[in-house]
């Protein structure tokens, strides 16, 4: 075990693919000799050359489309977005080509992509560095979408999703870049937990508290707060976005009967809104009470001096905890 | 046409960020307008830089390309005749784009790979497509015809110029693997103004890989005309990203194929990308489902019939005492038994399965598409017969 921060835990999972098998193959802006403007390609280019680990142009729709050339050729390709908010430009070739191109070739062709986007907000950036965009890829069949949350999983799920045969897009929690935690770096990621599974965090008896990415520290903290006024929260890192691994989430809605999603991204179509219905379609008679999403706003994303607002914190967490058990709230004697 | 300032067959002078010199030397024609070795009226003419490229071609394979031109255009004419009996719910005809495509795709290796649109099957039927194959997506029975790595040819790409990247990206893992291949990426005209495009040739001239840009000119994206899409001669566009550009009639097979391999020996000689602009026409409909009458005028249409792509070689070889009664019959039935064999697939080809619309999603298993296919699958079975509930939702 070593202690090392999320943004190093990457590198060695990264490094570790890079060594492990010679079809991996970096593509990025700024990705070599700097490192990647978070360092997560840190020294990669000079151990692994310019044709292992390729700085590229300006262009989102080429460093994807590319990326789609080399799959067609055997390769594995690991791309770099580098900030959320520029992955747009990218849209196309991600949800027409990335995502379909099996499906359309009837399994001829396979696109084990790794689509790497550093996300979120509260590292007070200015626009477009600090965008939530999930959602519009869980909406896409085809392709996978996993969030990490801690320095070890970084560590594991970047070789697992290297490693799947089916486009993977990863995001990585950028406020969460100097987290450290214990690593181990000899997980084998062929027998450590699959990547579309959800984990539970904490047990809990009153309450399943849902989050991914940045927000399951603050869930975690929340959880810790609530434990402080007796209430038993049960935390779920949700990891994969797409699939859902609803089975361990109904799991635990059966038993605390309420549950509570917490996100980053704006409310409306979201991660949130997926997983409370669908947990109220499988678990509607053991709910005690509506599902609650505490989320973004449905706004773009505000200037940092207000991101605060906008990102959900502890308290907002607890609040809606507050309200899925019936307890005074925020919204107490509104209707509706 | 009218491209605007430079005219269609205007010098073809390199602009502001020109390739080198040395790139330069290393481009036959550059600066001397549209490329031609057979004339309209099938005289072949001397071309001292082009001449060399295709001095090897026989009359026999003269013949052959005669022969594979007239049997593209049966294949074209026939898919059309199939869309319009009802077979095929949409055809994207190539008629007059035939040397364009015989031309190229005869110039390519089997080891070369293409990444075309979805007009190209001329270029497939060159690669030795399943004639089926071609079809399949046509009629709906499938998103694909063919196993891109049973041809070396990508599925065809529907939206426009998303492919030229493919082929950059493939550009680059040949050059990683030290092979002396080639990718070859189609497009028209219209493409030239996406982004994409843009971006490949941007990727390609930095990584110097060997991808050959086949744009073929037919002058029309659906209903807009070439002199929307740019200002200058589109091979012209190719300088800026420091490409070294050919610009060639298209619907002369011999001057396709002598630039096609031109930029095909640059590319395996590591000397990186080239853009080709083949000058040729769209004489039918951009698909089935578009009416040109209604933007483009019948003028039009009869002058470029008189520089037909199959006529002018038919020429070529009457001069040469080649184009005998024994070759017409050999071509004719050619084309009659690959018409045949086409329509007979048409028509033969099983349906698609219900569950096969789960199929291929995901490589690996997903497990929300597999509660999805397992409750469909207790639907249709709920009806006894599948078919049944197939033909009542197919009914609302």
């Amino acid at each position: 075990m070593t202690q090392m921060t999320f943004a190093r835990a990457i590198n060695a999972g990264l490094r570790k693919s890079l060594e492990n098998d010679p079809k991996v193959i970096l593509l990025g802006e700024d990705i070599g000799a700097l490192g990647g403007v978070f360092r997560i390609t840190d020294g990669l280019q000079k151990d692994f050359g310019k044709h292992r680990v390729v700085d590229t142009p300006l262009a989102e729709s080429a460093i994807v489309g590319t990326a789609v050339g080399l799959a067609y050729r055997g390769y594995r390709p690991v791309v770099e977005i580098q900030f959320d908010g520029f992955i747009y430009p990218a849209f196309d070739q991600i949800v027409s080509q990335v995502a379909k191109l099996h499906y359309r070739t009837r399994g001829a062709v396979k696109m084990p992509i790794t689509i790497r986007v550093p996300f979120g907000g509260g590292i007070g950036s200015p626009e477009h560095h600090s965008e939530s965009p999930e959602a519009y890829f869980t909406h896409t069949s085809g392709l996978r979408v996993v969030t990490v949350s801690n320095p070890q999983d970084a560590h594991t799920v970047i070789q697992q999703a290297i490693s799947c045969d089916d486009p993977v897009l990863y995001f990585e929690p950028k406020r969460r870049y100097h987290d450290k935690g214990e690593v181990d770096e000899s997980v084998d990621p062929n027998s450590a937990v699959p990547m579309d599974r959800a984990s539970v965090l904490t047990e809990g008896a009153d309450l399943t508290l849902v989050a991914y990415g940045p927000l399951v520290k603050t869930a975690r903290d929340a959880a810790l707060a609530a434990a402080d006024e007796g209430i038993s929260i049960e935390v779920i890192d949700l990891r994969s976005l797409a699939p859902v691994d609803y089975d361990t989430v109904v799991a635990s809605v059966r038993k605390t009967g309420r549950l509570v999603v917490t996100h980053e991204a704006g409310q409306s179509g979201g991660i949130g809104a997926e997983v409370a219905a669908s947990i109220t379609e499988r678990c509607f008679y053991y709910l005690e009470a509506a599902p609650v999403r505490v989320t973004g706003f449905d706004i773009p994303y505000p200037y940092s001096k207000l991101e605060m607002h906008h990102l959900p914190g502890l308290d907002r967490i607890l609040d809606g905890v507050d309200r899925a058990l019936g307890r005074p709230n925020s919204l107490s004697g509104l209707e509706g | 046409m009218s491209t605007g300032g430079t005219g269609q067959d205007g010098a073809n002078t390199p602009g502001a960020g020109a390739p080198s010199a040395e790139a330069r030397a290393d481009i036959h024609g550059q600066g001397k307008g549209l490329v031609q070795l057979i004339t309209p009226s099938g005289e072949r003419v001397s071309h001292p830089e082009f001449d060399p490229w295709v001095q090897d071609v026989t009359d026999e394979q003269l013949c052959s390309l005669f022969e594979d031109m007239t049997v593209v255009r049966r294949i074209d004419v026939e898919a059309t005749a199939l869309q319009r009996q009802g077979e095929l719910a949409l055809w994207p005809p190539l008629l007059g784009q035939e040397a364009a495509q015989v031309g190229s795709g005869r110039s390519l290796r089997a080891d070369d790979f293409v990444f075309s649109s979805y007009r190209e099957n001329g270029v497939a039927y060159c690669r030795g497509v399943d004639l089926t194959d071609i079809i399949r997506v046509w009629r709906g029975n499938a998103s694909s015809g063919w196993d891109p790595y049973s041809i070396n040819m990508a599925t065809p790409q529907i939206i426009i110029g998303a492919q030229t990247l493919h082929a950059t990206g493939y550009a680059m893992g040949i050059q990683n693997d030290g092979a002396d291949s080639a990718a070859v990426t189609y497009f028209g005209d219209g493409a030239t103004s996406e982004g994409d495009v843009n971006e490949a040739m941007v990727f390609a001239a930095s990584f110097q890989v060997p991808v050959v840009f086949f744009c073929t000119n037919n002058h029309w994206a659906i209903s807009e005309p070439v002199r929307l899409q740019s200002h200058i001669q589109l091979a012209d566009r190719a300088a800026g990203f420091g490409i070294p550009s050919l610009r060639v009639d298209g619907n002369d097979v011999l001057a396709v194929m002598a630039a096609t391999r031109v930029a095909l020996d640059r590319a395996r000689r590591g000397g990186g990308p080239t853009f080709i602009e083949a000058v040729s026409y769209r004489m039918g409909p951009h698909t089935t489902a578009d009416d040109p009458t209604r933007y483009r005028d019948a003028n039009e249409l009869e002058d470029w019939a008189a520089k037909d792509p199959i006529s002018r070689v038919e020429a070529l070889l009457d001069r040469k005492g080649l184009l005998t009664a024994a070759l017409k019959q050999q071509v004719k039935d050619r084309a009659d038994a690959v018409a045949r064999e086409m329509r007979t697939g048409c028509t033969t080809m099983p349906e698609p399965q219900p569950l096969d619309v789960f199929k291929h999603v995901y490589s690996t298993p997903n497990s929300w598409l597999d509660r999805q296919q397992d409750h469909y699958t207790r639907y249709l079975a709920s009806f006894g017969d599948p078919a049944e509930a197939v033909s009542e939702e197919g009914a609302r």
